[in-house]
């Protein structure tokens, strides 16, 4: 905790400098498309933020308003920005939870499949599908996916997150939003994945080195139980460690996944404001999402004291 | 240095990287020979398939596929290898001013570094270039902004460990200055890792211009793979080779770069290879 408050001061201070360095005044980008807001607003908003001041008090004006989740309001979508951000994040967060346990899952076990027989076919195999994953552009292999699932086979949709027009209620529209999801988080998974399985390998060949290991076998117990329940325990932790830090690069990596295949969320929305040079609302995804990460961050500092009880926070 | 050409070149990965990249290079530089004048004229009627008059068909517009392939590939390399320049100097300066002088520089420089790698870095590159204005210099800037933190970090780790090792403390002794003990004496010694980092870094730079451009953030006067990629999503049912063939472009060099570097991880830390 102690840690996450200067970080979160930081991304103010560092949404606050690039809300100054765009183009134009401060009151027509917080007032997002030029030209759309009223000259009343685009009054009060000088007030509000104290723009005929000097700079660090408006730094000061900034940091009050943020702090009480004041983000300003966006004409072209009408509504106010924190509004806009909060409808969208639930798809985000299923997309990123999904993607996550996804990545996770399939990297530990192909990177567990890869280190129990090192220099086998099978290995090899595993890391040319890691080395060629981690090489792809994440838009393209969606586009790819789309191509190949979706337009040749037509099994699964294209975009969007459910179909609205068929009112599916209760387990129909779960299953719905499943089908959407496969492709979004198929597209997202597969860079992590690759990224999980190398690091799993070379985690499992380090760990299996160790002098816990001969004693394991020393007192009998057969391989598969030293690797599940001795070697994978360890080799685990440094892919959760990796995986909580690319937490801000899976929400970097969904802008590009959500605008490809229409998906309601965060990302999308950036894409859009990007769109539309909202910036305000660009700038509020960016402090939002990376309060997100910090947030997750403590999470996962959590998980990894019960991975790893030696481990305190 | 004729030792490690050697061994560079009895690795496989290398060999393969090496190739591919020879080809992406010689075709980036030849651009200019073969598709002269811009790669965004019209050349012929629009959706032309490709392996007819033009080698990859032409585009919505009739612009030629293997032009915009040819001249996005300098495009891809020189935004690749000037933002690695820019991060791994900048990185290198912190990381080394952190890791020789310790205490209190340390805790702070590596705060920023850390504050960098948690905030969402591609949303980070986006806004940045958004702000600055599409060009290939905020592209640049950029993704030098969201690159130098790994590597920051990875020489500060270095220089811990050589800051107390006997010939630092000779240089010091010997009345050396602290930029000469820096640049002179202890850079030297990490090089190995720094060259291996930015090669990957280049890579990574190539992935993330070519989503920027993908997202319109490119530079509109270059021609680049993530923008024809963006350009032809639309048409993904008629012209399928719009966007599959800037992305195998995408691929084959990020991947020859990586085997590149995963060869010079092998051939400069021996010690590694087996582990």
């Amino acid at each position: 905790m102690a840690q996450a408050i200067p970080v979160v001061c930081a991304i103010l201070v560092l949404n606050f400098l690039l809300l100054r360095l765009a183009p134009g005044d401060a009151a027509s980008v917080l007032a997002g498309e030029a030209g759309s807001a009223t000259p009343e607003y685009m009054a009060e908003l000088r007030q509000r933020f104290g723009l005929d001041q000097p700079l660090l008090v408006q730094l000061l004006y900034y940091v009050k308003n943020m702090a009480a989740l004041d983000l300003g309001f966006s004409f072209r979508y009408n509504m106010p920005v924190l509004t806009l951000i909060v409808n969208r994040l639930g798809p985000t967060l299923l997309l990123m939870g999904v993607t996550l346990v996804l990545s996770v899952g399939a990297g530990v076990t192909l990177g567990i499949l890869a280190a129990s027989r090192a220099g086998s076919w099978r290995d090899t195999v595993i890391s040319i599908l890691a080395l060629v994953s981690y090489a792809t552009p994440l838009f393209w292999i969606g586009l790819m996916l789309v191509v190949v699932f979706s337009l040749k086979l037509d099994w699964l949709p294209t975009s969007g997150m459910e179909t609205v027009a068929a009112f599916y209620q209760g387990s129909d529209r779960v299953l719905d939003i499943a089908r959407h999801l496969i492709l979004p988080a198929v597209t997202l998974s597969l860079f992590y994945m690759a990224l999980y399985t190398r690091l799993m390998r070379a985690a499992m060949l380090e760990q299996a080195g160790m002098d816990y290991v001969t004693t394991a076998r020393a007192k009998g117990l057969s391989e598969g139980r030293i690797t599940l329940a001795h070697i994978v325990r360890n080799a685990v932790l440094p892919v959760v460690t990796v995986a909580g830090v690319q937490l801000g690069g899976l929400l970097g990596g969904s802008i590009v996944v959500e605008s490809v295949f229409a998906w309601p969320g965060l990302g999308l929305l950036a894409f859009q404001a990007l769109f539309a040079r909202d910036f305000n609302l660009l700038l509020g995804i960016f402090f939002l999402s990376a309060s997100l990460v910090v947030v997750v961050n403590l999470g996962v500092d959590l998980l990894y004291t019960f991975l790893d009880p030696r481990i305190q926070v | 240095m004729p030792g490690f050409w050697r061994r560079l070149l009895g690795n496989r990965s290398a060999i393969i990287g090496l190739v591919i990249l020879a080809v992406v290079v010689v075709v980036a530089a030849s651009a200019p020979v073969l598709f002269p004048g811009s790669p965004f004229r019209r050349v012929d009627r629009p959706f032309q398939p490709p392996f007819g008059a033009h080698l990859f068909g032409t585009d919505v517009l009739g612009r030629n596929v293997a032009a915009g392939i040819a001249h996005g590939a300098r495009t891809s390399l020189m935004i690749g290898i000037l933002a690695t320049t820019v991060a791994v100097l900048v990185g290198t300066v912190i990381g080394a001013a952190a890791g020789y002088y310790g205490g209190r520089l340390d805790d702070l420089l590596m705060r920023t570094t850390e504050f960098f790698q948690t905030i969402p870095t591609f949303l980070f590159a986006i806004i940045l270039v958004a702000i600055l204005a599409p060009s290939i210099r905020s592209i640049v800037i950029a993704i030098a902004v969201v690159s130098w933190p790994a590597v920051a970090r990875l020489v500060r780790g270095e220089f811990l460990a050589l800051r107390h090792r006997e010939f630092v403390h000779a240089c010091i002794c010997l009345g050396m200055s602290d930029r000469r003990v820096i640049f002179r004496h202890v850079l030297p010694n990490c090089l190995s890792p720094i060259i291996v980092t930015g090669s990957l870094t280049v890579a990574t730079a190539i992935l993330i211009e070519s989503a920027l451009s993908f997202l319109g953030l490119g530079d509109p006067n270059v021609m680049s793979w993530g923008f024809m990629i963006g350009a032809g999503r639309t048409f993904l049912r008629t012209a399928w080779w719009l966007c599959t063939i800037p992305g195998m472009a995408i691929l084959l060099t990020v991947l020859a770069i990586n085997l590149l570097g995963e060869g010079l991880n092998d051939t400069l830390n021996p010690r590694l290879r087996n582990s």
